[in-house]
């Protein structure tokens, strides 16, 4: 294989900087749709754009295109200034939702579309596509139109049309949302697996979560046009750094109140223990935030920290765990969510109208100045 | 494997961007000098005494206190108005019978109720000539009334009219939600309730459409009026007559802005209703499949039998006029009235004139439309420059083809023009069509392109491959059935068309229309007829020869259609 570009910085570990975004902004009008971006993406990486719709991560994948272009700030792809280059002098692979293939072309010939006009010899075109078809699973489907193939077909199609020219960062703009559920869980393992083996740095715009933290090595939630927190799927679920984080990815339990004092916030009239956090003033609003598995019900005594009285309203079964829904009358604010597992579920007997104690480790929670929107 | 050089693009200009801008301007300006100065001209026209001093409202106080001239806006009103009224609910139910009901036939029905389209406006009225005229076939039926005059002008507009009012109505009716019908039915509402509260409502963004259309159309009319009006004046007549009887520029400046008023009020009802028609059927809407019921559908199959040997008895006679010897003294049939020479100095010229110049106009007309359409569809920078483009492609459709040709006499043959070279060419005269039916043609190519996917370019981009490439492999081909629409659409109206060419024509330059008209004023009715005969059949031959070709073309070039 040859190299693709001769531009990309090659550092012994392949991890350096490939893309920096700097105070990126752009507006439509008087709506700012994006503003005071900084990013860098590493060579090879593989980023999840993810948010609500309307937060903007659409735009910045357009604005790094090329396609709609920033109001302010500079884009850096592979060492070369990119900001005001027009999308055909950018060195990109892009997919969008729609896959854009063209109808009136074969697959062979979509998949080629890209290559025909860069002096390649017809035979080295067709073997780059015939190359192509394989690695997508399409061996055969060549002469076939695309209103011939199936939707998740499609979309493998529109991945090898923008993978054909070898282009150094690969965009896909939500590429999965127009296919039903179970052809997009395999089709995204099998971007994930092809996007590490051809090693080509992938920016994914998705609003689905799950899709984010299964393929992404690292993830970059918007919200309003900023970037709320960039991190591995791990940390973003683990320790959100901003409450509207903690609130988007994964359920999350907000108990607000105010800080009464260190490690310790007021819940109306229950003290919650928190991990010390120094940078809150006592008598400032706080939330503080909770997953459904990190409450214990096993071994729970009066002496257990953040042990709490509740009832069981409802239940929810969902496979190996049990969601319950628990009215704590200290805690009168809203009802909890709490896991169990089908285990403890049956052990301690545990049903609607039950009344139970649970604890909150205090360093499972994370606590947020504010309140939730 | 050869090397991909991918880095060693150089910072260089966006080279696509100023292709799209260029060309957009270059075509901006063709725009601007087809339809803007020249309307510019004659609205200033209108406001100028002889000698070219801006006189204000003289020449429209003038026109408003001749008292012959006031008469023919009343006269004009009338014919338009009672058209209407006959034509639109003839339409309803033909279109209501085509999409509601079981009739058997809907094909050839929807053929019949088209033919119209393909004749000049003429024709009608030589064939009812012909029907009632002094030694016409059965001119008893008048009841001793003369056909020439309004009698004679509303049977040629009904005839003219129809197919407009049905593919609009068709449109319309063909519009149903099948759910608002059931959910009717199982409420238990009367028949006649459920047309006066469903059907109706549906259909009357459509009706208004239609009423609109047919009154401008009549409005505006020449062909049928020059043949058949006789002695009672219309607008249309007074422009012609103005200009060309009496060299008054000024006053045919007046009348011709008087006649954009009611296409003008027709064009801005159509958008309104256009907008608020589309919001009628939801995306999960039900389309209604109509039920068989044998007394309705053969009610509606006599009503459409009597309604289709009606236009076909029209276009019959007009056969029979062309191939009688010399009616009513010599019946015997034979093709001596198609001996063209005999009745017109051009001959048969004028008929291969129509020819060429309808080939021009549908060859360059559909390529720069559609290449208009794409630059506003697809373009991205230069907003503005596209949304001025897309509204001078509306314009026309305001603009009757008589105040058109006047503009264009006003302003190519002006002194000191630098276009003036045009003057009198049939290059000319391919712009004056294209350019009068420029708004259908637009909005015909705009719809196509909407239909693609918005990121195609994107990706085209995305691969390096320059815009026209990807406007040449896939936009094109994509859309070519509905860019030979176009070209056969402006084909067959620059065959038949007459309001606009009538002043622009010269000796050189003679069309088949124009030819029809000055046959019929010198007493050669029967070659108007041949005539007038022939420009069907070869609108008919070219619509026919589509339908061939383009089923044999599609099943080549759209093979990616079938799944």
């Amino acid at each position: 294989m040859n190299a693709v570009t001769g531009a990309r910085p090659n550092g012994s570990d392949g991890r350096l900087p490939y893309l920096t975004v700097t105070g990126l902004e752009k507006r439509f009008g008087t709506f700012t749709a994006l503003s005071d971006i900084d990013l860098e993406i590493r060579d090879g990486e593989f980023v999840c754009f993810l948010g609500p719709s309307g937060c903007g991560k659409t735009t910045l994948l357009r604005a790094i295109a090329g396609l709609d272009r920033q109001t302010r700030g500079t884009i850096i792809q592979a060492g070369r200034d990119i900001s005001h280059l027009p999308p055909a002098q950018r060195d990109y692979g892009i997919v969008f939702q729609s896959y854009a293939l063209f109808p009136n072309l074969t697959v062979a010939e979509n998949i080629g579309y890209g290559l025909v006009n860069r002096r390649m010899d017809r035979r080295a075109i067709a073997a780059r596509v015939e190359e192509l078809l394989g690695l997508i699973g399409l061996l055969g489907s060549g002469p076939k139109y695309p209103a011939q193939l199936s939707g998740g077909q499609q979309q493998r199609v529109a991945l090898a049309r923008a993978l054909a020219t070898r282009p150094g960062l690969l965009l896909l703009d939500e590429p999965l949302s127009a296919l039903d559920a179970r052809v997009r869980l395999r089709l995204r393992g099998e971007i994930r697996d092809l996007q590490r083996r051809l090693g080509v740095t992938t920016i994914m715009v998705t609003h689905d979560q799950e899709e984010a933290i299964s393929v992404a090595d690292r993830i970059v939630v918007m919200n309003n046009g900023r970037i709320e927190q960039v991190a591995s799927p791990e940390t973003i679920y683990r320790s959100p750094s901003t409450l509207f984080v903690a609130g988007f990815v994964g359920t999350m339990n907000f108990l607000t109140g105010v800080r009464s004092a260190p490690g310790r916030v007021r819940l109306g009239a229950f003290d919650l223990r928190v991990p010390d956090d120094s940078a809150f003033a006592s008598g400032q609003p706080c939330t503080a935030c909770a997953r459904p598995e990190d409450f214990i019900i096993r071994n729970v005594g009066h002496d257990t920290p953040n042990a709490i009285e509740a009832t069981i309203e409802a239940t929810e079964f969902l496979g190996a765990v049990v969601r319950a829904r628990l009215k704590a009358p200290l805690l009168p604010q809203a009802p909890l969510v709490a896991d169990f597992s089908l285990n403890a579920m049956t052990d301690l007997g545990l049903a609607p109208g039950r009344s139970v104690t649970v604890a909150l480790p205090p360093e499972r929670i994370r606590i947020f100045a504010g309140q939730p929107e | 494997m050869t090397e991909v050089t991918l880095g060693g693009r150089s910072r260089t200009v966006d080279r696509e961007a100023w292709v799209l801008r260029l060309a957009l301007a270059l075509m901006l300006a063709v725009m601007l000098a087809a339809i803007v100065l020249p309307l510019w001209s004659i609205l200033s026209k209108s406001f100028e005494d002889r000698a070219g001093a801006f006189v204000g409202f003289a020449n429209y106080a003038r026109f408003f206190g001749t008292p012959a001239l006031a008469d023919s806006i009343l006269n004009s009103l009338f014919v338009a108005g009672l058209t209407t009224l006959i034509v639109v609910p003839l339409a309803f139910v033909y279109a209501y019978a085509l999409t509601r009901t079981c009739v058997p036939g809907k094909g050839l029905l929807t053929g019949i109720a088209l033919v119209p389209i393909l004749s000049p406006s003429m024709l009608p009225a030589i064939a009812l000539v012909y029907l009632f005229g002094n030694q016409g076939m059965i001119r008893g039926l008048l009841l001793g009334e003369s056909i020439y005059g309004p009698i004679g002008i509303v049977m040629g507009q009904v005839f003219y009219c129809f197919p407009h009012a049905v593919l609009i109505l068709t449109t319309a009716l063909s519009l149903a939600d099948a759910r608002l019908y059931e959910a009717a039915a199982a409420l238990g509402t009367s028949r006649r309730r459920v047309f006066l509260t469903v059907t109706l409502p549906s259909a009357k963004y459509g009706l208004a459409s239609a009423g609109f259309v047919v009154f401008t159309l009549v409005m505006t009319d020449f062909g049928i009026p020059v043949v058949i009006g006789g002695r009672f004046n219309v607008l249309a007549i007074d422009v012609y007559k103005q200009v060309m009887g009496q060299q008054n520029f000024q006053m045919g400046a007046v009348v011709a802005v008087v006649l954009i008023v009611p296409a003008l009020a027709s064009f801005v009802v159509d958008r309104i209703v256009q907008r608020r028609q589309v919001a009628l059927l939801g995306a999960r809407s039900v389309p209604l499949v109509p039920q068989p019921k044998p007394a309705r559908d053969w009610a509606m199959l006599g009503f459409c039998a009597v309604v289709g040997a009606a236009i076909l008895g029209i276009l019959g006679t007009a056969i029979f006029a062309s191939l009688v010897k010399l009616w009513p003294y010599n019946l015997t049939l034979g093709f001596s009235n198609y001996v063209f020479d005999d009745f017109d100095s051009d001959g048969w010229a004028s008929y291969f004139n129509s020819l060429k110049m309808a080939a021009g106009a549908a060859v360059v007309g559909t390529a720069f439309v559609f290449t208009g359409a794409y630059l506003v569809e697809k373009g991205k920078s230069a907003g503005a420059a596209r949304a001025l483009f897309h509204l001078l492609a509306m314009v026309p459709l305001a603009v009757p083809g008589l105040v058109l040709g006047l503009a264009y006499v006003f302003f190519f043959n002006a002194p000191g023009n630098p276009l003036g070279g045009l003057y009198g060419t049939m290059a000319l005269l391919a712009v004056c069509t294209v350019a009068h039916f420029y708004t259908v043609a637009h909005l015909t190519a705009t719809t196509a392109l909407k239909q693609l996917d918005p990121e195609f370019e994107a990706v085209s981009a995305s691969l390096q491959v320059p815009f026209w490439r990807t406007f040449l492999k896939v936009t094109v081909p994509v859309c070519l059935p509905s860019i030979i629409n176009i070209a056969i659409y402006l084909f067959v109206n620059a065959m038949t068309t007459v309001s606009a060419v009538i002043f622009i024509y010269t000796a050189q330059t003679k069309l088949a229309s124009v030819a029809i008209v000055n046959m019929n004023d010198s007493g050669a009715i029967a070659a108007a007829a041949a005539m007038a005969v022939v420009v069907t059949a070869t609108s008919a031959g070219v619509k026919l020869a589509e339908t061939l070709v383009s089923r044999v073309l599609l099943r080549r070039t759209q093979r990616w259609r079938q799944r």
